[in-house]
């Protein structure tokens, strides 16, 4: 019983191989909500549509790209990645170059694509704080952040250096369309780890992910941390005492890439193309609250007015935010995040 | 030809030797393959620079930055602080137990072994609820007015050797508990015969003969502490950083796999430099439980 079982299942695994063999991709995401997010909007439709079979996996990350490449052995055809590890990722000659005349990006946030990587939804790294303690007139820009005076109380700060360095260079006074300009060496780093050691004394925990971040806030345990956006709303979905600001917050954005050597590299450009449209875009906040990257997606009519304001690239809420530079992240994230680490240390 | 008794016995020592060495074999053989060769491989690894060439560019690394001796720093201090708090709580109550009838006894024992049947996630999250600042040990303290404010025992060194020692015990107990019950407690009557008020029998007589068992749990806590992650990782807060978590970020970090195993070579190699010295004074085989 059980044998024939697993043989008709086989049986059907082998058939529908065959059957996509011409046209089929495989995407690795970062699962749980955010890829089930995803695969609702993006995906399934998109495949209905292209009739491109889509194959989905969950990975660890570019350092899975990095494996597969360096061995020869690659079997995912689209990776979605955080931005930076993406640019990271395609310098090292990890990643296709994407082609901009297959995916049409006219509609994008221009700041939102890059050669090797096609944004697919922009989060915010916000400051958040816990009502209970501060109420609604919370911190209002990183200067509050850093202000233990006027707010006292626990901090929490990220234990990785992306998206650490600019919040501390704006409480330091620095204006953000100067903030990378002045990080660009290694002077200006130390300038944003001296800021960030001055806050250390109040920083009570240094969060690893998304899913502490929003525990911490849930469980009263820090009075303010930083974070993404869409972890605090659905920790205050489940009752959380928190809100956040979008004023001075980093606009950040994941995006799908294609790494080098991929199987169905083709194919995967025309998907690509696909979920890159207004259309698809339009229905991933239905199901998490992280915004599109195609500006046309907010002229659908899809998503209504009270949701828009939720979204981090809405565009009164994008014109609050600092984009983050991913040819920073490019040139310096190793060597910035070697002192951020040492500093952690002290 | 007439062979001799001596020249029989010996060809079947050879034999039985052989025979030995067969058997053993298939255990030598996985010890090659999963420990021997993936070591050599990490060794070689770590001599491998950003460019993929021979390079020592990951070892000056950990001298050029100060960051890395903090690390292994700490490492040692987390290391010997919980091996010393595990024999301060686990060799009394192994002296308890070890007094116990044998019934009463193995009662206890699988109480040690308790924690043993609960992940090791699962614990160190538990200690995460109970000790953060809005969780049982706190607000169970201020009803009952021992402080009055919530005080920090988690996100830090605190948590961080209160998770540890709690994961460590039975390592400790185990060993020191079957050296005490070993003992001859006629020694102790022999003692108390000649004279030793129960302190001097207790230290002259009984302290020394189970201090085999002491050496093998605690080098084995001591051992297991020098990589250990999960606890560290959840209940220090991101502020109790060790070489495991070291290794973790530098993996993300780097381009190659170099500036990771690196770190991995010196951990093993400090490990053994640890046990070497320790078996300069102690004979291994007493520590490893081996011996009597």
């Amino acid at each position: 019983m059980k044998i024939s079982t697993s043989l008709t299942v086989a049986a059907t695994l082998l058939a529908t191989t065959a059957f996509a063999q011409d046209k089929s991709v495989t995407i690795a995401s970062w699962g749980g909500s955010y890829q089930e997010a995803q695969s609702k909007a993006l995906f399934v439709p998109a495949s209905a549509a292209t009739g491109i079979a889509v194959k989905e996996e969950t990975y660890g990350g570019m350092s899975d790209v990095r494996l597969q490449v360096s061995t020869g052995a690659v079997t995912l055809d689209i990776v979605a990645s955080g931005s930076g590890s993406a640019a990271r990722a395609g310098a090292e000659g990890l990643l296709e170059p994407l082609d901009y005349n297959v995916i049409d990006v006219s509609t994008f946030y221009p700041t939102l694509k890059s050669e090797f990587c096609v944004g697919g939804d922009v989060f915010s790294t916000v400051y958040a704080w816990n009502t209970a303690t501060y109420g609604d007139a919370g911190p209002q820009s990183w200067a509050d952040f850093w202000n233990v005076e006027k707010f006292p109380g626990k901090r929490a700060y990220r234990s990785k250096v992306a998206g650490a360095l600019e919040p501390a260079l704006m409480a330091d006074g620095v204006a953000p369309e100067d903030v990378y300009t002045v990080l660009d060496s290694e002077a200006g780093i130390e300038r944003a780890l001296n800021k960030i050691r001055e806050l250390k004394p109040n920083i009570d925990v240094f969060w690893g992910s998304g899913a502490q971040h929003a525990q911490l806030m849930k469980d009263g345990e820090v009075d303010m941390t930083t974070g993404w956006n869409g972890r605090f709303d659905v920790a205050k979905k489940d009752g959380a005492k928190v809100a956040y600001s979008f004023n001075q917050a980093l606009l950040d954005y994941d995006c799908f890439a294609i790494p080098k050597g991929a199987p169905n590299k083709d194919t995967a450009m025309a998907f690509l193309a696909e979920i890159s449209k207004a259309e698809y875009q339009d229905d991933l906040p239905k199901y998490i609250t992280y915004g599109p990257t195609n500006k046309a997606a907010f002229d659908t009519g899809v998503i209504d007015a009270a949701t828009a304001a939720m979204l981090p690239s809405s565009p009164a809420n994008a014109a609050l935010q600092l984009p983050v530079s991913l040819e920073w992240y490019a040139k310096w994230e190793t060597i910035a995040d070697e002192m951020y680490q040492s500093m952690l240390t002290e | 030809m007439v062979e001799t008794n001596a020249d029989g016995l010996r060809r079947d020592e050879k034999l039985e030797r052989l025979a030995l060495f067969g058997l053993a074999s298939p255990a030598l053989l996985l010890v090659l393959v999963i420990m021997v060769i993936p070591v050599g491989w990490l060794f070689y690894v770590s001599f491998i620079g950003a460019d993929g060439h021979f390079s020592f560019e990951n070892y000056e690394r950990m001298i050029t930055q100060k960051s890395y001796a903090r690390i292994f720093a700490k490492t040692f201090q987390v290391s010997l602080l919980t091996t010393g708090l595990c024999i301060l709580i686990g060799y009394p109550l192994a002296y308890f137990m070890a007094g116990l009838p044998r019934h009463i006894a193995n009662l206890c024992l699988i109480t040690v072994l308790l924690p043993f049947w609960t992940s090791l996630l699962v614990r160190t999250y538990a200690w995460l609820v109970l000790l953060q600042k809005k969780g049982l040990v706190n607000s169970w303290a201020i009803s009952l007015g021992l402080w009055d404010e919530p005080i920090k025992i988690v996100h830090n060194m605190t948590g961080t050797l209160i998770g540890m020692v709690h994961i460590m015990l039975p390592f400790l107990i185990l060993p020191v508990y079957s050296a005490m019950r070993a003992i001859d407690r006629d020694y102790l009557k022999a003692a108390s015969n000649l004279g030793a008020p129960p302190a001097r029998a207790f230290w002259t007589v009984f302290f020394p003969l189970s201090t085999p068992g002491l050496f093998a749990g605690a080098l084995m806590v001591f051992v297991l502490c020098l990589g250990f992650f999960v606890t560290p990782a959840v209940l220090g807060g991101g502020r109790v950083i060790l070489v495991s978590m070291k290794i973790v970020s530098n993996i993300e970090l780097f381009v190659n796999w170099g500036a990771a195993s690196a770190l991995g070579v010196m951990l093993l190699a400090l490990t053994v430099g640890i046990l070497w010295l320790a078996s300069r004074f102690l004979r291994l085989e007493q520590m490893t439980g081996g011996g009597h």
